[in-house]
């Protein structure tokens, strides 16, 4: 077990979750023996990680059923098949002290009732995107005029789950809106050695992706 | 037990039924049911496959459906056409391994495979009880359950399985033995029937009870009511299936001719599907356990007692694995995704799927390949029966 086949109500190539290579930002952020929720928890492999070094009370949502096998085979024994375009349902305000949503909010169709309901419970709202504006995808379509392509973005573009692209400065935005305070932002690109590196300078430029740590304004 | 290489590798292979008599006046008290009255003797009819560890944590109860017997993996005899009900998820290396797990499945009370039901000869006037029996419950079912748990020697399950009826009688059993249960996983079930699943009971029953040899049940002996019954399951096998099954399954194709017949025999082979269901079923299933069974099942509704299902889990301690099927229209996915919602109220750790499946209720006795995967992880997941 641990492997899965793609099956036919698996949607073309969904982003199963979130690149390992962001891993080790995600764990620095989560305090020990929290409670997780990670919607669109894909394979279950940054739960299984969380578990690991931080006995976290993880819980997930995932949508693919073959994700959710994946799940269960790796020991993971609190997987609940949903849409989160659907909301988070029955869920109490302020239950749960991390809210995860990686490399996800790009799919849904509608992204910002979804932030609103993790705002409402999760004490504190991870959220990681791929980043619309780094140079990579600013070149290809301002200069070559082509549908950006890269490490974060790797899909054509009549074939790709992503239909609410972000920048880091348009989530930014957002966010405001949405009534959620920035508490942190953490630009990522990638280094030579495949591991993320955080970026300091221009990060809407230069960060292929984006973690934003979001809570509630208190009113 | 004798394992033949007639058998396929993963086949628990040749297996008994065993037989259990308890709760026998006046040694011992009858067994107190649901609806004031009692019962006893009471002979539960039983297979094991697998061995009992020595911590005695491994044994896997499977609870049955409706019309299920304890007859659920192996081959009673070497001539046997087909294997146990659920043989296609129980044996070595299959998802219920039965190199690790010690698996039980008994015969439900008020059911007509071996165990005490309607159909039984009551000692006290030495005829069958018919309609004298007294009208059973989910949890009556369990509660005899756990005699023979008791008896077996088992003080905790490592988990209770079970589809449709034995997915309401593993709901129970977290319920009504929290501290004995550590893996609980319904299967295309529900937490209390819609309206509709009740309606379909009721016409069954009716069905059985309009049959001029049904005589109010006390058939035994003479003529049975055979028409009855089997409309009854053929309404039943309806509800089974899906309208993308019997698409599938049948279309509008026609049985063994090319043009209508323009009479009232079998034209389409759905009629001809039916109607073998229906007559391979009275051959093998007691009316009266159909009246009891199925009224057991309208009955069965945890949250009417506890003011509401989250309420009604408050003690339940297993983890949850739930199972639902999208084209299941007899139980469907959203009753699951509301036991799920009670669980979760009560911090419960629960895995819940919707399988994608054509196949309508039967899902959970077809879907063997998805529904293995889960099941095996699932009992992996826990940390004995090794």
């Amino acid at each position: 077990m641990g492997t899965t086949q793609p099956n036919a109500t698996t949607p073309a190539g969904p982003p199963r979750g979130c690149p390992a290579s962001d891993f080790r930002f995600l764990v620095d952020l989560i305090e020990p023996g929290s409670r997780v929720l990670d919607l669109g928890c894909g394979d279950g492999d940054l739960l299984a990680e969380l578990i690991r070094r931080k006995q976290v009370h993880a819980e997930g949502v995932e949508l693919s059923e073959a994700c959710i096998q994946a799940c269960v085979a790796q020991g993971l024994t609190n997987i609940h098949h949903g849409d989160l375009d659907e909301g988070l349902g029955d869920r109490a305000d302020q239950s749960v002290d991390y809210v995860l949503l990686t490399n996800t909010l790009q799919v849904l169709h509608r992204p910002r009732p979804l932030l609103e309901e993790m705002a409402r419970v999760g004490k504190q709202c991870v959220i990681t995107l791929p980043n619309f504006a780094h140079w990579s995808a600013r070149l290809q379509l301002g200069l070559l005029g082509r549908m950006p392509k890269n490490r974060r973005l790797p899909y054509e573009w009549y074939d790709t789950p992503n239909i609410h692209l972000t920048t880091l400065a348009d989530f930014r935005d957002l966010g405001a809106r949405a009534g959620l305070l920035i508490r942190r932002e953490i630009p990522l690109r990638t280094g030579p050695d495949g591991q993320a590196r955080r970026v300091r300078f221009l990060p809407n430029l230069r960060a292929e992706a984006v973690i934003f740590v979001l809570e509630k304004a208190r009113r | 037990m004798d394992k033949t290489a007639t058998f396929p590798a993963d086949s628990v292979g040749l297996v008994t039924t065993q037989f259990y008599t308890f709760a026998e006046p006046p040694q011992e008290l009858a067994l107190a049911l649901e609806s004031g009255r009692s019962l006893g003797p009471i002979t539960l009819a039983y297979e094991t496959y697998g061995q009992l560890n020595e911590a005695r944590d491994n044994a896997v109860l499977v609870l049955h459906a409706l019309s299920g017997d304890a007859h659920v993996a192996g081959y009673h005899t070497p001539e046997d056409r087909a294997p146990g009900w659920w043989d296609v998820l129980i044996g070595p290396g299959k998802a219920l391994d039965t190199n690790r797990y010690f698996v039980i499945c008994s015969n439900v009370i008020g059911g007509c495979q071996g165990s005490t039901g309607p159909g039984s000869i009551n000692p006290a006037t030495g005829e069958p009880y018919g309609l004298t029996f007294p009208v059973v419950t989910i949890r009556d079912m369990v509660n005899a359950q756990r005699a023979l748990v008791d008896y077996l020697g088992i003080e905790v399950l490592y988990a209770v399985v079970g589809g449709s009826m034995g997915g309401m009688q593993v709901l129970e059993w977290a319920i009504s033995y929290p501290e004995r249960v550590r893996l609980a996983l319904p299967l295309a079930t529900t937490a209390r029937l819609s309206p509709q699943a009740i309606a379909f009971d009721e016409v069954g029953r009716q069905a059985i009870m309009a049959d001029p040899d049904w005589r109010g049940g006390n058939y035994y002996g003479r003529t049975l009511p055979v028409q009855g019954l089997s409309i009854a399951r053929m309404i039943g096998h309806i509800t089974y299936l899906s309208d993308a099954s019997m698409h599938q399954k049948f279309g509008r194709r026609l049985q063994d001719k090319a043009e209508y017949g323009y009479d009232f025999v079998t034209d389409f082979q759905v009629e001809s599907y039916l109607r073998h269901q229906g007559g391979s079923f009275v051959k093998r299933f007691d009316a009266n356990s159909y009246l009891y069974i199925s009224k057991a099942m309208d009955y069965f509704d945890p949250a009417r007692e506890a003011g509401s299902l989250a309420a009604a889990f408050a003690p339940a301690r297993a983890k949850f694995l739930v199972v639902s099927f999208s084209s299941d229209w007899l139980f469907p996915p959203y009753q699951s995704r509301e036991i799920v919602k009670a669980l979760r109220r009560n911090d419960r750790e629960v895995v819940y799927t919707e399988i994608a499946s054509d196949y309508g209720h039967d899902a959970f006795l077809l879907e063997a390949e998805q529904l293995g995967r889960l099941v095996s992880g699932f009992l992996a997941s826990g940390d004995t029966g090794d």
